[in-house]
């Protein structure tokens, strides 16, 4: 059983681990935390195509990542039997258990901290981002070793059994594995059959998929996400990251007295709504792993940079209104060229809503949400 | 007494470099909170979440469903054993529980409205229709079960 679980935490986690280490990248510049050493994926400019690529990376680590607890807990119940045995003498063997505190430890707390974030609740009161973020360091450190002991046992064990003779046994013909370290010295009468645990974690991952999958989908699907604050939304509305309230804004700097400032040039709302305007269907991706795809309509970033005298600009730097860790976002020379990049006016059909960002928000392909910026004052093209 | 085998030495110097190797990565992977001043305050409190995760599932958690899943053997012995048609739904509830655990009691409001404009008001009643309803299909499979076996045995 622990091989079987194992062979599936060996499969699945690594997306987790690299899809984690690539939301990393893709917050470009504005990485959280910002000094890691050499602990990071090679850095690349984040791409704009496919436009759902944050969407599926994101997506992918936070569901993956849910949908895999009853598979370690499932796991860390297969080898308990292990915590209660009585410590080799050797120095080694006791350095190597040692290391497990590693592996369990840094498994248990990424689960933790990652489930507590993307329900808003952070009653850990320490930095989510670098404490997930070196948690993962630690684990990757754990699981490695571990993979690399334990990979020839765990080979062994798989062939020693045949998986579908095993689905052929029923409860009646279930009877224990040869004595070994894993294995109760007085196993009691099996209540299970093999089949019967492996459904049994399966069904839970399941029940998980089905309770999470939905805070990626949009229409009445998005209501199965039954207890994760992303399964609701409000009436006729799409989720948001910060609503307006939240945001401290003072209406007055968002009213008939806000101007774009593009540099040389500043424009009022009217001004950017006489300009040709564009539609692209977009997806906003959070790093919560919650995503939705809208039609927004808009002024092409690269206008923009026409206008602002810059027309082939090596980046851009986006202001909002607000005051706070997310009110400045940096571009890169692709998301600000790309032909559905947008400074946008409006979402289906009407008006951008306070919540949404009104009087403009950006919205590019593939770009983490969080560097969409809402409210926006200032966008400076770079040279 | 005796010498570990000659042959196994090179085995044991692998596993040697590797367990060094694996705590010479995880304490670099610290020093990524270590270069951020501002961080330092929170490192105690980093430490003491990655050691109560495993304690709290060691000797918390752990102890916990094994002592459930004992007392289910007190379980009256049915023609159908029950075992199983309460132990899927108790785990089901566990499970969920776990997981969506802030939403159901509540926990992290201002900033889940700060965030999304909405409350957390419905998920415990929605926590618990789900636990009800598990425990019924279960109940209800059981049922089945029950009246197809005496059905064969006429």
């Amino acid at each position: 059983m622990t091989s079987v679980f194992g062979l599936v935490l060996l499969c699945a986690l690594p997306v987790v681990i690299v899809t984690g280490l690539l939301d990393w990248v893709a917050y470009g510049s504005g990485s959280i935390p910002g000094d890691v050493g050499g602990l990071h994926l090679p850095r690349f400019d984040w791409p704009t195509r496919p436009a759902w690529l944050f969407r599926l990376t994101q997506g992918l680590h936070v569901g993956l990542g849910i949908v895999l607890v009853p598979v370690v807990l499932a796991k860390l119940w297969s080898v308990i039997p292990k915590l209660f045995t009585r410590p080799d003498r050797d120095l080694l063997e006791l350095a190597e258990r040692g290391t497990l505190v590693l592996l369990v430890g840094g498994i248990l707390f990424e689960i933790v901290t990652g489930l507590l974030n993307i329900q808003y609740d952070y009653v850990f009161g320490f930095s989510f981002y670098a404490a997930h973020y070196t948690g993962a360091w630690v684990f990757i450190a754990g699981f490695v070793l571990h993979v690399a002991l334990k990979l020839p046992t765990m080979v062994r064990s798989l062939r020693s059994r045949s998986l579908r003779a095993e689905l052929r046994t029923p409860l009646a013909e279930t009877r224990p594995e040869p004595p070994h370290d894993l294995v109760a010295p007085e196993p009691a009468r099996p209540t299970m059959s093999r089949r019967g645990a492996l459904a049994l974690v399966g069904g839970g991952s399941l029940l998980l998929a089905g309770l999470t999958v939905g805070q990626t989908l949009d229409g009445p699907l998005r209501a199965t996400a039954l207890l994760l604050p992303r399964g609701r939304t409000a009436p006729g509305d799409f989720p948001v990251n910060r609503t307006f309230e939240a945001s401290a804004i003072d209406a007055r700097d968002v009213g008939d007295s806000w101007r774009l400032d593009l540099g040389n040039v500043r424009l009022t709302r009217a001004e950017l709504a006489a300009l040709p305007q564009h539609t692209a269907e977009l997806p906003i991706a959070c790093v919560e792993g919650w995503s939705t795809q809208q039609t927004w309509s808009g002024v092409r970033l690269r206008d923009l940079a026409a206008l602002a005298g810059v027309p082939s600009p090596s980046g851009a730097d986006v202001r909002s209104v607000e005051n706070g860790p997310f009110a400045h976002a940096a571009l890169t020379a692709d998301q600000v060229l790309h032909p559905d990049a947008l400074l946008a006016l409006r979402v289906n059909g009407a008006d951008l809503s306070p919540d949404h960002g009104y009087p403009a928000r950006v919205i590019v392909p593939a770009l983490p949400g969080v560097h969409c910026t809402k409210w926006v004052a200032a966008i400076g093209f770079a040279r | 007494m005796s010498a570990p085998a000659p042959t196994r030495t090179p085995v044991r110097l692998a596993q040697a470099v590797g367990v060094l190797g694996c705590v010479a990565l995880a304490g670099y992977a610290a020093t990524i909170v270590v270069r951020d001043p501002t961080l330092h305050p929170s490192i105690p409190w980093m430490l003491v979440w990655f050691a109560g995760a495993v304690l709290l599932h060691d000797l918390v958690l752990f102890p916990l469903y094994a002592a459930a899943d004992r007392a289910l053997a007190l379980l009256p012995a049915t023609r159908v054993p029950l075992v199983n048609h309460v132990r899927l739904p108790l785990l089901g509830a566990g499970l969920t529980l776990l997981v969506y655990l802030p939403g159901i009691i509540r926990q992290g409001g201002p900033v889940v409205h700060a965030a999304t404009g909405l409350d957390q008001e419905p998920f415990l009643a929605r926590w618990l229709w789900l636990v009800l309803a598990m425990a019924g299909v279960s109940a209800l499979v059981w049922v089945v079960r029950v009246t197809r076996r005496s059905a064969a045995d006429g």
